[in-house]
C-alpha cells in the first residue's frame, strides 16, 4: 500500500470519454418513444493502472449505470470506453467475449448475484468453464486457490449460497470475479448490503487483493467515509454527470463543487464533539428527474451558490487546480481556458518590471 | 431533561422469543431501559441484534405466533402495556406512542391519499370530525416541511419522493401528540443529503413539541449527532449504555470499542487499514448462558463462556442512570 497515491505517473488503464447512457421511455398504445432517461449524460474520466477510483453520489445519479456501461453490460448510447487499448463500446461480440476475462464485476447484493442452485465451487468455477479449456483437475485446483485467496474454507466448496452469511457470500462473488485473473474490477456497492462489522472485513480483503494482484478498481459507493478509506481519487456524480473529480485528500479537505461540499457536509461523523460544532449545508428539495434535467447546470435547482449563468449555460468539467476537475461556473475564471486572469497577470508582470 | 424527572417509558426485563421449527430463538433477552421526558435515546446495533424486535414488542406489533413476549414490564403512563388487552393496546398505538418505520415506500398505503392516512389516527384517537381532521392534517404536513400542504393532502404516496414520504410518516406518527416517538432506522433508506434534512427536521420538532424519542440505527454517525443517551445492543442484549459523549469518549464494552474503530472517519486521520471484528454475529438459539460476544471478543476468558454478564455501573451510579456495561472484562483491570 506504500505505493498508493503515485497513480498519476502510471498509464491510464481505463479511459472513458463522453460516455452517455440514455434509456428510452415508451408511452401510449403504440409504445412510441416519448423521451429518454438520461442516466449517464456525458461522463469522462481515466482510471490509472493499480489505482482505485471511487465513484460516489446519491441513488439515481447514474453511478451504477456508469459501472455497467463500462463493462458493456449495457450498450452505451454514445462515447468511448478504452480499456487496455481497445474501445469496449464498439467491440464486436466475439472480440468483446475475448476481452471479458480482463474486466470483471462484484455486485451489490450477494444474495441475488449468486445462483442458489449452484454450489460454491460451481459458481467460482463457472468463468473457467466459459473461458478456458482446462481439465477438471486444473479447474478444481484453481477454485481451491481462489477460495484460499478470499478467505473461504475449502471444506465449504460443495455447499450452497444460502448456507453462508452475507459477508461470506460477498467473498464468493469476489472469488468468482478473480477467477480469470482480471486487471480491472468494477465493485458496485460491494459493502452496501453488509453489516458495519462485516464491511471492514470485505474492504480489507479487496485492498489485500489489490496489493497482491495489482488490480485496478472502480469502487462505486454512496458511503463517503468508506470511499475516503479505499479510493485514491474520487469522482462525485450528480444527475448523470461528474460534478467533481479530485484526489482523495484534496476532495475531503476542501471540496470545490458546491454539490460535493453539501454532500460531504451531510455525512454524519461518529464523534459527538465534531457533530455539535459542524455547520451543515442542508440542500433544499429533491434531485430532479433524469428524464427532464434542468436547463444549464444540472445542480442549479438546489445549489446554494447559484448564479444567473448557471440556469442558462451548462458548465464543462475542467481542470481548475492540478489534478482537480470541476464542472461549475464558480471556477470559470480559474479554469485555465478562456477569460482566465492567469495569462493577463503574466502579461502585466513583465510590464511592471519594465517601469 | 432534569435527571430526577420520572421516566415516560420504562421497560424492565423484556424477553421476546420466536418459536421456529429449528427451536426457540431468543431475540430479546432481559432488556431494560427507560426514557425521560424530552429525551432522545439512540439504540445502536447490527441487524439481528434485537433492536427492532425490542421496540415492536413494547406495543404488540409482533405477530404471535411465532413471537412470544415471555417476560418483562413496559410501563407507560403508569400502565403495563404487556398486560393490556388488544383493544386497549390499540388505543395506545398511534395515540400515546408514534412509530416511524425504516422504509417509507412500504409503510404507507398506496391506495389511500396521504391526507387520508394522516386523518385516520386523528379521527380514531382524537375523536375529530372529518373537517377538523383535515385542517389538522394540513397543519401537520406544514409542520414537517411539506410546502403547499393543503393541496398535497390529496396526493398519493407514489407522488412523493422518498424523503417527502418519510416526512409524511413523521406527520402521521406525530398526529396525536404522542408521549413517545419510536423511529426505527428512519433515515437508513434515504440518501445522505435527504437524511440530513430529516435529522434537521427531527431536531426542530423536538424543540417545538418536546416529545421523547427512541431512535434506532446502525449508523454511529447519526447517533453522535442527535442522541442524548445511547444504548448499544448485541445478540439480543443491552451490552452498554451511556450518555452520548461519554460513550464515544470512553467506550467500555469490547464490542462498542471495536465498532467505533471499524467505521472509517470522514475528517480524522485515515488509517492504513481498517480494524476488523472477526467472525459473524451469533445465532440466538436456546437460553443465553454465556456472553453473546464471546466468540468474536479479543478479551474473552473462561468466565465469558460460562456466565452471561449482567449490566454493571462503572461510575457508581445506578444501572441505567449513568454509564453501565455488560461485560466481565474491564479495561482498567487489564491496563493495571
Amino acid at each position: 500500500m506504500a505505493d498508493r497515491g503515485i497513480a498519476q505517473q502510471r498509464q491510464p488503464l481505463v479511459q472513458v470519454r463522453g460516455l452517455k447512457m440514455h434509456f428510452p421511455i415508451f408511452a401510449g398504445i403504440l409504445r412510441r418513444r416519448v423521451g429518454a432517461v438520461k442516466a449517464v449524460d456525458g461522463v469522462s474520466f481515466d482510471i490509472f493502472e493499480g489505482e482505485t477510483l471511487g465513484l460516489v453520489g446519491e441513488s439515481g445519479c447514474g453511478k451504477s449505470t456508469v459501472g455497467r456501461a463500462l463493462l458493456r453490460l449495457y450498450e452505451p448510447t454514445d462515447g468511448s470506453v478504452v480499456i487496455g487499448g481497445e474501445d469496449i463500446a464498439t467491440l464486436s461480440p466475439d472480440a468483446l467475449r475475448k476481452k471479458r476475462p480482463m474486466m470483471q464485476m462484484v455486485f451489490q447484493d450477494p444474495q441475488a448475484s449468486l445462483n442458489p442452485r449452484m454450489t460454491v465451487a460451481a459458481i467460482i468455477g463457472e468463468p473457467l468453464d466459459e473461458h478456458t479449456n482446462w481439465d477438471e483437475a486444473a479447474k478444481t485446483a484453481r477454485v481451491y486457490e481462489l477460495m484460499d485467496q478470499v478467505g473461504l474454507n475449502r471444506r465449504f466448496a460443495n455447499r450452497y449460497p444460502h448456507e453462508f452469511s452475507g459477508g461470506q457470500r460477498q467473498r464468493i462473488g469476489i472469488a468468482r470475479a478473480l477467477a480469470l485473473n482480471p486487471k480491472f474490477i468494477v465493485c458496485d456497492e460491494p459493502i452496501a448490503a453488509l453489516d458495519v462489522s462485516i464491511q471492514a472485513q470485505v474492504v480489507n480483503l479487496l485492498e489485500d487483493l489489490q496489493d497482491r494482484l495489482g488490480l485496478t478498481y472502480l469502487f462505486i459507493s454512496h458511503d463517503l467515509s468508506m470511499v475516503r478509506h479505499i479510493a485514491d481519487r474520487v469522482a462525485v456524480m450528480y444527475l448523470g454527470q461528474i460534478a467533481e473529480l479530485s484526489p482523495r485528500e484534496a476532495l475531503y479537505a476542501r471540496p470545490l463543487h458546491p454539490y460535493a461540499e453539501a454532500l460531504l457536509s451531510a455525512v454524519p461523523e461518529a464523534d459527538p464533539s465534531v457533530e455539535s460544532r459542524r455547520q451543515r449545508i442542508i440542500l433544499k428539495g429533491d434531485v430532479p428527474s433524469p428524464a427532464n434535467p434542468p436547463k444549464g447546470c444540472n445542480f442549479c435547482t438546489r445549489c446554494p451558490k447559484v448564479m444567473p449563468v448557471c440556469r442558462e449555460v451548462e458548465p464543462r468539467l475542467a481542470e481548475v487546480e492540478p489534478g482537480r476537475f470541476v464542472a461549475c461556473h464558480l471556477f470559470d475564471n480559474t479554469a485555465g481556458g478562456h477569460a482566465s486572469p492567469g495569462p493577463e497577470v503574466r502579461e502585466h508582470n513583465p510590464q511592471g518590471e519594465m517601469t | 431533561m432534569p435527571d430526577g424527572a420520572s421516566p415516560v417509558l420504562e421497560v424492565r426485563g423484556l424477553k421476546t422469543v420466536f418459536r421456529t421449527r429449528g427451536g426457540e430463538i431468543h431475540a430479546v433477552n432481559s432488556v431494560s431501559f427507560h426514557l425521560r421526558p424530552g429525551e432522545l435515546l439512540g439504540v445502536v446495533g447490527e441487524s439481528g441484534s434485537g433492536k427492532s424486535v425490542t421496540m415492536m414488542s413494547l406495543i404488540g406489533l409482533l405477530p404471535s405466533p411465532p413471537a412470544e413476549v415471555r417476560a418483562g414490564e413496559v410501563l407507560l403512563g403508569g400502565r403495563d402495556l404487556l398486560k393490556l388487552a388488544p383493544r386497549e393496546l390499540q388505543e395506545v398505538r398511534g395515540a400515546k406512542v408514534g412509530f416511524v418505520f425504516q422504509d417509507p415506500m412500504t409503510s404507507l398505503n398506496p391506495v389511500f391519499t396521504v391526507g387520508n392516512q394522516i386523518m385516520e389516527p386523528l379521527m380514531k384517537h382524537m375523536g375529530m370530525t372529518k373537517r377538523q381532521a383535515e385542517d389538522r392534517a394540513a397543519e401537520l404536513l406544514a409542520l414537517v416541511g411539506i410546502p403547499d400542504a393543503k393541496k398535497r393532502l390529496k396526493s398519493y404516496p407514489h407522488q412523493f419522493s422518498g424523503g417527502m414520504r418519510q416526512r409524511v410518516m413523521i406527520a402521521i406518527a406525530l398526529a396525536c401528540d404522542p408521549d413517545v416517538l419510536i423511529a426505527d432506522e428512519p433515515t437508513t433508506a434515504l440518501d445522505v443529503t435527504i437524511q440530513a434534512q430529516i435529522i434537521e427536521l427531527v431536531k426542530e420538532l423536538r424543540q417545538k413539541l418536546g416529545m421523547a424519542i427512541v431512535w434506532i440505527t446502525h449508523d454511529l454517525g447519526v447517533i453522535a449527532g442527535i442522541a442524548d443517551r445511547v444504548m448499544v445492543m448485541y445478540g439480543g442484549q443491552v451490552v452498554e449504555q451511556a450518555p452520548v459523549r461519554e460513550l464515544f469518549v470512553n467506550p467500555q464494552h469490547p464490542y462498542t470499542r471495536a465498532l467505533l474503530k471499524t467505521v472509517p472517519s470522514l475528517t480524522g486521520d485515515r488509517a492504513a487499514r481498517l480494524e476488523v471484528i472477526q467472525g459473524q454475529p451469533p445465532i440466538l438459539q436456546g437460553e443465553p448462558a454465556a456472553c453473546p460476544f464471546r466468540a468474536r471478543c479479543a478479551h474473552a476468558f473462561d468466565r465469558c463462556h460460562a456466565e452471561n454478564p449482567l449490566r454493571r455501573a462503572i461510575d457508581g451510579r445506578e444501572v441505567g442512570k449513568g454509564h453501565d456495561v455488560a461485560c466481565h472484562w474491564s479495561p482498567e483491570a487489564a491496563h493495571g
